[in-house]
């Protein structure tokens, strides 16, 4: 039982680290770079009373 | 969900989802530090005796409820990603927040591959257990790792909500093996005649050398304010989950070392890879034993899922001041994570975690932290020299200033002096190395910074400036 589980670790492990890979080459070729690193500190002051739902 | 209302200012900008409450500041907080009660705590007693271990576990109670005061007054104020960084950044200077920030980074990466190395060796027991000798450990630790760094990248809420859980469920199960062991539940008696027959064996020294094994007990509990730039109500919701927190892992610590000095030898306990699974199996309790070893893997767990959490919000924060490649700096569109940060530093954590025995991992978790505890002592006392009481707004003011700096600052001396005696060699080597990385921000790195950007609190002038 235990080989199977190694197995299946390793499986998963890869899945894992394949659906993040995934979805940060989509994620980097679907926007433009510039707004994705566009946030910056000091907004949580401004924001901070100001959140709605 | 939706913060239109900053975005009216800001349309084209991403930020974290600000989602936390103070329950999940406390999960993030008591979840990177309780694996400390189930593990690397005890060798405290070995190295000093069963009063040593419960001196080193109050002494280093005491360090870190100066730690939590403190931090919770300045964070309550420099509410934003990044922690300590945040604060050395604002109060002190660029050189000494690039320190702290990989003082973070280092810390809590070290931690996480620390705790996926006891996920593996934990699986490797039940297996021994079961009549399967010699599991690779391998493909086990690796799970850890990616299995958690996906949450973390999936989003924060889901994150913290998962650690507040299994958090709960590894605190809880330490108050049910102290009541049922109290109400008679255990097959062998408490006995605490080692203290009297064989009270310091190594003497006074002992007492000093085990103060390094204490630290095990909180180590990390200052994590919480990473969760700054995502907790709904920063001013508010920051000081009550830590504090909250130092308060639920000082009655852990004691209930745990009363529980397995009582009931194991103080030889024995000074050496055991898992203490409080180990007294649950001397109580005779299938029971206990089971929610023991359950608490033992979400403890471990709950403790690797916040370091991943914190040293990727460390490494996003100094990227988007480009303290590093702004490239890091990311947040993702539709997760609001920094999913940059948390992927690059997985191949990080495999590697200390697959290829450094234990123990170094440990202690250089251990002395980064010890680093940025350090920090903290002169960080406050200029945070109160340049901002007194009533010029800025805090969330929380700490009492009896500056005892609790001057304390938390002669505790630290205490424990550099208690590191030296076992790991003289790393402590070195991990100064030379924060000089090398030191030397090549303010050389290298320091021209890409945007200097005028990297100040964001709307705060009046320095006092004196």
């Amino acid at each position: 039982m235990w080989d199977i589980l190694e197995y299946a670790a390793w499986a998963l492990s890869a899945l894992f680290g394949v659906l993040m890979l995934a979805d940060l080459v989509r994620i980097d070729t679907t926007y433009d770079n510039e707004l994705l690193i566009s946030s910056r500190e000091g907004e949580i002051e401004a924001t901070a009373e100001r959140h709605e739902i | 969900m939706d913060d239109t209302t900053s975005a009216a200012a800001e349309p084209d900008r991403l930020r974290l989802l600000r989602v936390l409450g103070p329950a999940h500041v406390w999960a993030l907080g008591v979840g990177i530090v309780l694996v400390g009660e189930y593990m690397g705590w005890n060798f405290s007693v070995g190295k000093g005796g069963m009063i040593a271990g419960l001196m080193a576990c109050w002494v280093a109670g005491l360090l870190y409820t100066c730690v939590a005061m403190i931090d919770s007054e300045v964070t309550s104020t420099v509410a934003a990603a990044g922690g300590q960084y945040a604060q050395a950044k604002h109060i002190v200077g660029p050189l000494m927040a690039f320190n702290v920030g990989l003082f973070l980074v280092m810390a809590y990466t070290m931690l996480e591959a620390a705790n996926a190395i006891t996920v593996g060796f934990l699986l490797d027991t039940v297996a021994g257990m079961r009549g399967q000798a010699g599991l690779n450990q391998q493909p086990f630790i690796v799970l850890a790792i990616m299995f958690l760094a996906w949450l973390n990248y999936r989003g924060v809420l889901a994150t913290l909500t998962f650690n507040l859980v299994i958090t709960a469920i590894a605190f809880l199960a330490i108050v049910a093996l102290f009541v049922s062991v109290q109400f008679g539940a255990s097959a062998v008696p408490l006995d605490f005649s080692a203290i009297t027959s064989d009270p310091l064996p190594y003497g006074w020294l002992g007492i000093v050398a085990s103060l390094h094994f204490g630290l095990w007990y909180y180590l990390g509990i200052e994590g919480t304010c990473q969760a700054a730039e995502e907790v709904r109500s920063p001013a508010r919701s920051l000081p009550y989950g830590t504090m909250a927190g130092i308060m639920t892992l000082l009655i852990a610590a004691t209930m745990t070392w009363y529980i397995c000095s009582g009931l194991m030898p103080w030889e024995y306990l000074g050496q055991a890879g898992t203490p409080l699974f180990d007294a649950a199996r001397v109580t005779g309790s299938t029971g206990l034993m089971v929610l023991l070893f359950v608490g033992t893997a979400f403890a471990t767990l709950a403790s690797a899922n916040g370091c991943i959490n914190d040293a990727s919000r460390a490494w996003f924060s100094m990227s988007r001041d480009r303290y590093l490649p702004s490239w890091f700096g990311a947040v993702h569109p539709v997760y609001r994570t920094p999913y940059r940060a948390i992927v690059f530093l997985v191949p990080i954590a495999l590697i200390f975690a697959l290829g450094a025995p234990l123990d170094q991992v440990v202690t250089f978790s251990i002395l980064s932290g010890l680093l940025g505890y350090t920090f903290m002592t002169f960080n406050m006392v200029m945070f109160r020299n340049k901002w007194p009481l009533g010029k800025i707004k805090r969330g929380y003011v700490h009492p009896f200033h500056p005892l609790p700096t001057v304390v938390l600052l002669i505790l630290c001396s205490t424990a550099y002096f208690a590191v030296f005696l076992g790991y003289g060699t790393q402590l070195s080597a991990m100064m030379c190395f924060y000089i090398v990385a030191s030397l090549w921000f303010h050389f290298r790195r320091y021209k890409f910074v945007r200097r005028g950007d990297q100040f964001t609190m709307p705060w009046p002038k320095p006092h004196g400036y």
